[in-house]
């Protein structure tokens, strides 16, 4: 075994020297994944050069002492592993690799020093750097693991390398990833725009008039953005959960007929691109909407622009998250035992009393998570406010104005995010409270065979009048998207036409081979690709985190764990805004790639594989993980042997999910493209501004097509969990309630 | 010690395991000789389980040594280390077959996969499972996943067997067919093993020696004999098979014995280490005499506040001036009736002194 942990040591060490000695050090032009710099004049080229060269051919002398750090550690190779030195080398290179590594990167930027505190000590040199690329991506790697190695060997995680390496690696990704650029949006909300610090500016702007101004409640000007925010978040919260109280009620408490179509609906946020609605709601409800038209013809009024401004965007937000909170509610008014229900009713309390005293308490929590995932999701959402906001501005679009827009004030745009942020994680921290120490476990290991009771007529009937309609209504809006796309023009014009679809993705056969003809094959691969790229690395750095939190003790777990799930409840345009702060210039010039897309998507979507791979982990139980280990099997081969393949369904639930958040999202997406790295759904909205809807209408289409297959072909592949039924069975019931536990968490 | 080298020996040597402020394990040292079968008896919560998985490297020791065949292993993780143990729930892995379980610790240790195979087919027969390697564990009964996990656990040739409650989801007949092979085969292959349960009835069945535990110490070690008849303390004399235990006066020593005063009664019993005075004697309940009153008029008197009948003996609670006395009568010579009243009397055999807690 000791072998293994010096062979692994060898590795890195490679990996180390490699990085230093053969590949470019620096960021290249063309691309992460571009080779053309092997025929550009690599490896003498100052553009390609590695590290080692770059030192000597242009001149970049403090790239030198990183090869210390190299040549330390060959001493601690020819150590015993139990050596006290071998841990001390490990660690003092590795640690001092890393900072000296960073120093550098951060002191020096393209044009001479970058910290202004160097400045003032050095004359301003003639020299510059660019942003790291593959060699420093690689010594950086090895530093990392070289001082996971060290500290091992001195007996951290009780000498595990695997799992110090593992936490090593979480927390280094996290830092630079959340960390770091949520930590830039910070520092650039208080700088005035010549980029000192500042807090009268900060305060400056964030209690602009134009955010908290109230004198719409005494005349016609609108509202400060975030009262308006405030006031969306709310209705649509409380709206959605009381819609999805009701339809999870029908589906477990009566005999409605068809339950599994109304479960079907909760696919649907899932797999919906994020302006669908709003575009279906124009359709049908617009100034030149048929349903307008129709009552104003039958009324003979004037048609209004009701729509744009706060009920069209609260209403396209309610249809939008009821699914998600009816997803979360059926796993919580499943979750509550018969018995408690029976209990009840046999001490003489009637169906309305039950109901009232004992089964709605106990559901609290899944209400306050409905509330509070609609309620992040609505300060979140970007589509439909864009699509439907009219004159009525929230935190979400201001954000992006404030970048794209004339005024491009980082500042400013900062200063929303910050604020957008102190919304979500008050909700956060609030529903947290709430809940408070009380326990709400109904469902312990022992069977329960009651049966759970209907629900009182009269609660029956306002379940079935609330719910059905807006069923229905839903079904509407999605055959409208199907139907939208083949129609030449919606509202003016309803013969059938292809011609969308062709515009979008039209194929051509001459002779240079196959053409991609149609407008948004471009975007279509790209969003493809990326997101096929960043499903795999999403659900391994998920699961692997839910491996540590679940099965290893470490000090500061909680931390650890809070660290994970920050991105979580961070808003997608805060992200967004935060990778260009911090992306933007070297050490990791990032802006403009598609790698910076992928990370974005990794970082965004990793809570969800942490939080299923939780739900599925607690399922196992320890002693298999112990048993593998008292068989001599270390704990990377246990993992990959034992707890992968019993997380199987873990791990479609977070490849799928990844994979499809990665097409649909928009609001971290919008900031981040470029014209080389265009996703579909800001390449929609671009149409949407344009006013082609037919187009935008059947790229949506083609797109939910597209992911249903993935979700189908995703199962077919990755498969089953081979354990025969009757072993499935007894702990069938326990599953149910850790996969809505798990797609709870998954929102 | 000699034995502290030898290959199979374990070795605690002062082990302290605190978990933030609890002390699970304090200052507990003992060594346990190859070839025996030593099992970690007492109450849950008293440590026991903790040690077996110190043995294992399943926790480490916060202070003090533990040896493996001579060996220092007190850092060395559970991977390290040359012992395999059997789960209370077994452990098997689902997705795995029997065979794929059985080999899972050879592969894991670089065997080729065909040597592993033939390897497993034999540990399977060993336990009595020929034929059953491509089965699912979950197509097996509990019986069978339990001499899965046995085989699994012997087919590496550990230097020590660990054994965690092993029988504890076995019915009771079964239980009994099991730990006789268990201890059978333990004893054909000369293992050392490590065995922790709770059952004073299966320890006894199946111990070499037994090492009983109580608040995170070593409460007595010592053979199954030695602990039933010279308990150290009132706790051990309690918890290895029942005891009444009463308050008497020490009148006389003489030779190592004991004249002890039992409420009037007088009694001739080794002295052990007790000096004159009051001490407490542990009274086993098949040793206390009950007799109608009618019979007999010396002894103490009782009255019967609560009879048992379970077949093969009676069980008794008997109110007298001793307090209120555990008694089992194997005879049935005769049923007394709850409101009798009895005589009591004490046989030469099952009465001890011991230490009071």
């Amino acid at each position: 075994m000791g072998d293994l942990v010096k062979n692994s040591l060898t590795i890195w060490l490679i990996v180390g020297w490699f990085g230093y000695l053969i590949l470019p050090w620096y960021m290249l032009e063309d691309g992460f994944f571009s080779f053309y710099w092997l025929v550009d004049g690599y490896p003498m080229d100052e553009d390609y050069s590695a590290a080692f060269m770059q030192v000597f051919s242009a001149d970049r002398n403090w790239l030198l002492p990183l090869i210390f750090t190299l040549l330390l550690p060959l001493r601690a190779l020819s150590l015993d592993k139990s050596d006290k030195r071998y841990g001390l080398y490990l660690i003092a290179s590795g640690s001092l690799g890393l900072a000296y590594l960073l120093l550098q990167g951060f002191a020096i930027g393209v044009s001479g020093w970058q910290l202004s505190l160097f400045e003032s000590y050095f004359i301003n040199a003639e020299f510059n750097q660019y942003g790291m690329g593959y060699g420093a991506l690689l010594y950086g790697l090895s530093m990392l693991m070289l001082l996971t190695t060290g500290l091992a060997a001195r007996g951290a995680m009780k000498g595990d390398v695997f799992v110090t390496s593992s936490i090593g690696l979480i927390i280094g990704i996290v830092s630079v990833f959340v960390f770091y650029p949520v930590s830039q949006v910070l520092i650039s909300a208080f700088q005035d725009n010549e980029g000192t610090f500042s807090v009268v500016s900060f305060i400056d702007k964030f209690f602009d008039d134009k955010i908290w101004g109230l004198a719409c409640t005494s005349s016609s000007v609108a509202c400060g953005i975030a009262w308006n925010s405030l006031m969306l978040a709310i209705l649509t919260a409380v709206l959605t959960t009381g819609l999805g109280l009701a339809f999870a009620l029908i589906v477990t408490r009566t005999g409605f007929a068809w339950k599994k179509q109304l479960r079907l609906l909760t696919v649907l946020p899932i797999i919906t691109p994020p302006f669908v609605i709003g575009l279906a709601l124009i359709l049908l409800f617009g100034r030149s909407g048929v349903i307008t038209e129709f009552v104003a013809d039958l009324f003979d009024t004037e048609a209004t622009r009701w729509l744009y401004g706060l009920p069209g965007v609260l209403f396209a937000q309610v249809l939008s998250f009821t699914p998600i909170s009816f997803l979360v509610l059926i796993g919580v008014v499943e979750g509550v035992s018969p018995s408690m229900e029976e209990a009840s009713q046999t001490l003489r309390a009637d169906r309305w009393n039950t109901f009232k005293n004992v089964s709605l308490p106990l559901m609290r929590p899944g209400l306050a998570n409905a509330f509070l995932l609609s309620f992040i999701e609505s300060m979140a959402d970007f589509g439909n406010p864009m699509v439907l906001g009219g004159n009525f501005e929230v935190l979400s679009t201001e954000i992006f104005f404030a970048i794209v827009g004339a005024q491009n004030d980082q500042g400013y745009a900062a200063v929303l995010a910050i604020l957008l942020l102190t919304f979500t994680l008050s909700a956060f921290f609030v529903q947290r409270a709430w809940l408070g120490k009380k326990s709400y476990v109904t469902v312990s290991g022992k069977a329960d065979s009651g049966v759970h009771m209907g629900l009182n007529p009269l609660l029956k009937m306002s379940c079935y009048a609330v719910a059905l309609p807006w069923a229905f209504l839903t079904v509407v809006i999605y055959g409208m998207i199907m139907f939208g796309g083949f129609v030449k023009s919606w509202g003016y014009d309803h013969s059938f036409t292809l011609q969308h679809y062709n515009d979008a993705f039209a194929l051509n056969w001459t002779e240079m081979g196959l053409v991609w003809q149609g407008a948004a094959w471009d975007s279509f691969w790209t969003t493809l690709s990326i997101s096929a790229i960043a499903a795999p690395l999403t659900a391994a750095v998920g699961l692997l985190t839910a491996y540590l939190l679940v099965r290893q003790n470490f000090k500061w777990k909680s931390g650890f764990e809070f660290g994970t799930m920050l991105s979580f409840a961070i808003p997608g345009t805060v992200i967004g805004i935060s990778y260009i702060l911090a992306f933007n210039v070297p050490p990791l010039e990032l802006t403009g790639t598609g790698i910076i897309l992928i990370i974005c998507f990794v970082f965004r979507n990793m809570p969800v594989g942490v939080r299923g791979g939780i739900a599925a982990m607690s399922q196992l139980d320890k002693s298999l993980d112990e048993a593998s280990l008292t068989l001599g099997a270390n704990s990377f081969s246990t993992f990959k042997n034992v707890i992968l393949p019993l997380l199987r369904p873990a791990i479609i639930a977070a490849l799928i999910y990844s994979f499809v958040r990665a097409i649909t999202s928009v609001s971290a997406v919008i900031f981040l493209v470029s014209a080389d790295h265009n996703m579909a759904t800001s390449y929609i909205i671009g149409l949407v501004e344009n006013g082609e809807f037919g187009i935008a209408i059947a790229y949506c289409s083609v797109l939910i097509i597209v992911m249903l297959a993935v979700i189908f072909a995703i199962n077919f592949f990755v498969g089953e969990r081979k354990l025969r039924r009757s072993n499935r069975l007894s702990i069938a019931n326990k599953d149910n309630n850790n996969r809505s536990l798990k797609l709870q968490e998954a929102q | 010690m000699s034995s502290t080298y030898a290959k199979g020996s374990v070795v605690f040597d002062h082990v302290i395991k605190n978990y933030g402020d609890v002390t699970a394990i304090n200052d507990v040292s003992f060594t346990v000789e190859p070839g025996n079968l030593v099992t970690l008896l007492g109450p849950s919560g008293c440590g026991k389980t903790t040690t077996l998985r110190m043995i294992a490297g399943l926790e480490h020791a916060s202070q003090g040594r533990i040896f493996i065949g001579g060996k220092d292993v007190t850092q060395l993780p559970a991977t390290d280390r040359d012992v395999s143990m059997v789960f209370q729930s077994y452990a098997l892995f689902p997705h795995m077959t029997v065979l794929q379980n059985v080999a899972y610790g050879l592969v894991a240790s670089g065997i080729n996969k065909l040597e592993a195979a033939e390897k497993s087919e034999e540990a399977l027969a060993l336990v009595g499972l020929h034929g059953y390697g491509q089965r699912l564990p979950s197509e097996l009964s509990g019986g069978q996943q339990q001499r899965v996990a046995v085989a699994r656990a012997l087919v590496l040739e550990p230097e020590v067997l660990l054994l965690d409650e092993p029988l504890s989801n076995l019915d009771a007949k079964l239980r009994r067919q099991v730990r006789e092979e268990i201890r059978e085969l333990q004893q054909k292959l000369g293992l050392t093993a490590v065995y922790v349960t709770h059952d004073q009835e299966e320890a006894m069945a199946v111990s070499d020696r037994i090492i009983v535990m109580n608040k995170s110490v070593v409460a007595q070690e010592g053979s199954p004999r030695e602990l039933y008849d010279e308990p150290n303390s009132s706790f051990i004399a309690d918890f290895i098979g029942d005891a009444n235990l009463i308050d008497v006066e020490l009148v006389d020593t003489a030779n190592g014995m004991a004249n002890v005063n039992i409420a009037g009664l007088q009694k001739y019993l080794p002295a052990r280490e007790f000096a004159l005075g009051s001490a407490q004697l542990a009274v086993r309940p098949d040793a206390i005499e009950l007799q109608h009153v009618s019979q007999k008029t010396s002894g103490i008197k009782g009255n019967i506040r609560h009879a048992t009948y379970l077949g093969n003996q009676m069980q008794y609670d008997v109110d007298c001036e001793l307090g209120t006395l555990f008694v089992v009568d194997y005879q049935l010579k005769q049923s007394l009736v709850v409101g009798a009243d009895v005589n009591i009397d004490f046989a030469d055999r099952g009465l001890v002194l011991v230490k009071a807690n």
